[in-house]
């Protein structure tokens, strides 16, 4: 299975819950096209679920740095929520963690945007 | 599955075409064999990771998808070692000139961490010229035998 990404709002939140697959190919593709769009449609607060994602690989780790400065530029601001053990080593491991901000549970993750 | 004279219960040597069909192949492949061999799913993942990393670097950087050149796949497997050995058909790369992706200057870049998560999840990481041309990857992970002590 590639990344399947649903998106629902919560107050002025985007929330992207991702499932799934983000590797090289199909699941990076979609990924960078939906955080690009949600953020060419004016959406300034996203937060990223990631707490159904299986598996990540450095192109996937890529695609997150890409939109959260894709979000940036645009002026708003992308969040992490509900990581898995896997992939809050990746983050460890690349240094990435501290870049993001990262939340244990939405609504928390939420209230955080205001 | 029978042991070779080296002590191999698992040899495997392919011929691969440069494509992202290769890469899930050969994770597959050696996630199975690693799977025999007892390791848990933590370390499944890893092992896996390192061994796409790697597939993806021959076909990507290294044949650069070309369909006339192929990705040399070879596992190895003993009762407590696993080789993996991925050689390219490219122009090969020198390690120390690949960025530091944990450098500041780089932190934030699109990619470059592949070979940071191949070093951080397996035993050995060799890299080296391949003859007549392109790079061998091989890639170690030792299964630490389980110590248990009478009561």
């Amino acid at each position: 299975m590639s990344v399947k990404l649903t998106t629902r709002q919560v107050g002025d939140v985007t929330v992207v819950d991702a499932a799934g697959r983000i590797t090289l190919g199909e699941g990076a593709i979609t990924f960078r096209d939906t955080i690009r769009d949600l953020a060419s449609k004016g959406n300034q607060k996203i937060l990223l679920n990631l707490g159904e994602i299986s598996y990540i690989d450095s192109s996937g780790i890529g695609e997150l740095v890409s939109g959260f400065t894709t979000v940036r530029n645009q002026g708003g601001v992308l969040k992490l929520v509900g990581l898995t053990k896997r992939v809050q080593d990746l983050l460890q491991i690349t240094k990435l963690y501290t870049v993001f901000d990262v939340y244990d549970d939405e609504a928390t993750a939420v209230r955080s945007f205001a | 599955m029978s042991e070779t004279a080296h002590g191999e219960v698992q040899r495997v040597d392919e011929l691969l075409d440069s494509t992202l069909e290769s890469v899930d192949h050969a994770e597959a492949v050696v996630v199975k064999a690693a799977e025999e061999m007892g390791f848990d799913e933590e370390e499944l993942h890893k092992i896996g990771i390192a061994v796409r990393e790697t597939m993806v670097n021959a076909v990507v950087h290294g044949n650069r998808y070309n369909s006339r050149k192929k990705v040399h796949f070879e596992v190895r497997r003993t009762e407590s070692t696993l080789t993996i050995r991925v050689g390219d058909e490219g122009e090969g790369f020198e390690r120390k000139e690949v960025a530091d992706p944990l450098a500041e200057e780089n932190i934030l870049k699109f990619s470059g961490r592949g070979l940071l998560l191949i070093e951080a999840f397996m035993d050995e990481f060799v890299t080296e010229p391949r003859k007549p041309t392109g790079t061998q990857v091989t890639l170690v992970k030792r299964k630490v035998p389980v110590v248990t002590t009478a009561s």
